[in-house]
């Protein structure tokens, strides 16, 4: 079937989402935008997705948990999961590897838990952007031991991207899709990087607030909605254009 | 010695004058933002090529005394303006990291 997907949305957990950016309502926003299946990742946590996988369920959108991982090269790798269980379970693993540094939420911003109720239950402490120690040759096997997939973040843009802090992309890195945003120009990314060349990719909005999500216009082609099935479609570029 | 004294003596362009000149307390070259987050100490002058807005917010968060953007790099709008809203020092100077840390040493021992 073919799934019109968004997988890279954020909510006021992560610090520069905005803080109207609740789980629910990015649900709701992203089934209002015509998506069948999307994915919240925000920084280093995943801690909203079980309110925003609840909505999804309310809306009747396929929902997958994930996270925007910064690996130790401060290259931002979208890690989606198949269940809450897996991504809890991947969260621990970056929070022993990542320096702790205490938000301050007048700079950064506020960094907020919220359940399914849109009533906030925690205020997360630790600064999510900074780095785990995890590298960018390794965090791919690792999500795939959870049966998740690792696809390194917006490689067109010029700051916390495999390309821009690398320079390269390598297939040793076992990276079987990145993601572009949508202002990348494809062929000009295929010149730049001839590894990259044939290398299927997917577009997502990178939204951080709920009227970023724009309407649904990247598609997939998966075998049914579940999130297994849409990380194998994805695993395989079932649908998906090339580099 | 002052940022301005440092400034002076390294020959940076000044792209933002700080609210207050400070004492410059060593140096700090890197662009990793989260080991500048975790290793920078109060007072240093940062060295980075890195010019998109979160220099500003790590600055602030690492309470460095001033800015280099090494090699010539230009900061993009957002970072100047945060540069200008918080009263942070931000200066660019045509030497790599090396050389300006190198220079800032001979300055500071």
């Amino acid at each position: 079937m073919k799934l019109f997907y968004d997988f890279h949305l954020h909510s006021c957990l992560s610090p520069c989402g905005d803080d109207d950016a609740f789980p629910t309502v990015m649900a709701g926003m992203a089934k209002a935008a015509g998506l069948d299946a999307a994915a919240l990742s925000d920084h280093n946590s995943s801690r909203n997705c079980r309110a925003f996988l609840k909505a999804c369920g309310v809306y009747g959108l396929a929902g997958l948990p994930a996270m925007e991982l910064t690996s130790a090269e401060e290259a931002h790798i979208l890690c989606l999961l198949p269940s809450p269980e897996a991504a809890d379970e991947w969260e621990k693993y970056v929070r022993e590897r990542q320096l702790f540094v205490e938000n301050r939420p007048e700079i950064f911003g506020r960094q907020l838990v919220m359940d399914e109720n849109d009533e906030v239950t925690d205020t997360e402490p630790r600064l999510l952007i900074t780095a785990a120690s995890i590298g960018v040759y390794e965090v791919s096997a690792l999500v795939s031991s959870l049966g998740g997939i690792a696809i390194p973040a917006h490689i067109d843009r010029s700051a916390f991207s495999l390309l821009s802090n690398l320079g390269a992309f390598d297939e040793t890195m076992g990276f079987p899709v990145v993601e572009l945003s949508a202002a990348a120009d494809p062929a000009r990314m295929a010149a730049l990087c001839p590894a990259l060349k044939g290398v299927p990719y997917i577009v997502d909005s990178d939204a951080h607030r709920p009227c970023d999500i724009p309407d649904a216009a990247h598609t997939l082609e998966a075998d049914g909605p579940e999130p297994e099935a849409i990380i194998r479609a994805l695993r395989e570029g079932r649908g998906l254009r090339r580099l | 010695m002052k940022t301005n004294e440092v400034a002076g003596a390294l020959g940076l362009t000044c792209l933002n004058a700080p609210a207050e000149e400070r004492e410059v307390t060593g140096g700090y070259a890197g662009d990793l933002l989260s080991w500048v987050i975790g290793r920078a100490e109060p007072g240093c002058a940062w060295m980075t090529i890195m010019s998109n807005v979160n220099v500003a917010a790590v600055a602030v968060m690492a309470d460095v005394s001033m800015i280099v953007l090494a090699e010539d790099v230009r900061p993009d709008e957002t970072l100047l303006r945060k540069a200008q809203e918080n009263g942070l020092g931000l200066y660019i100077s045509p030497m790599g990291a090396y050389e300006l840390s190198w220079r800032l040493h001979e300055l500071l021992s």
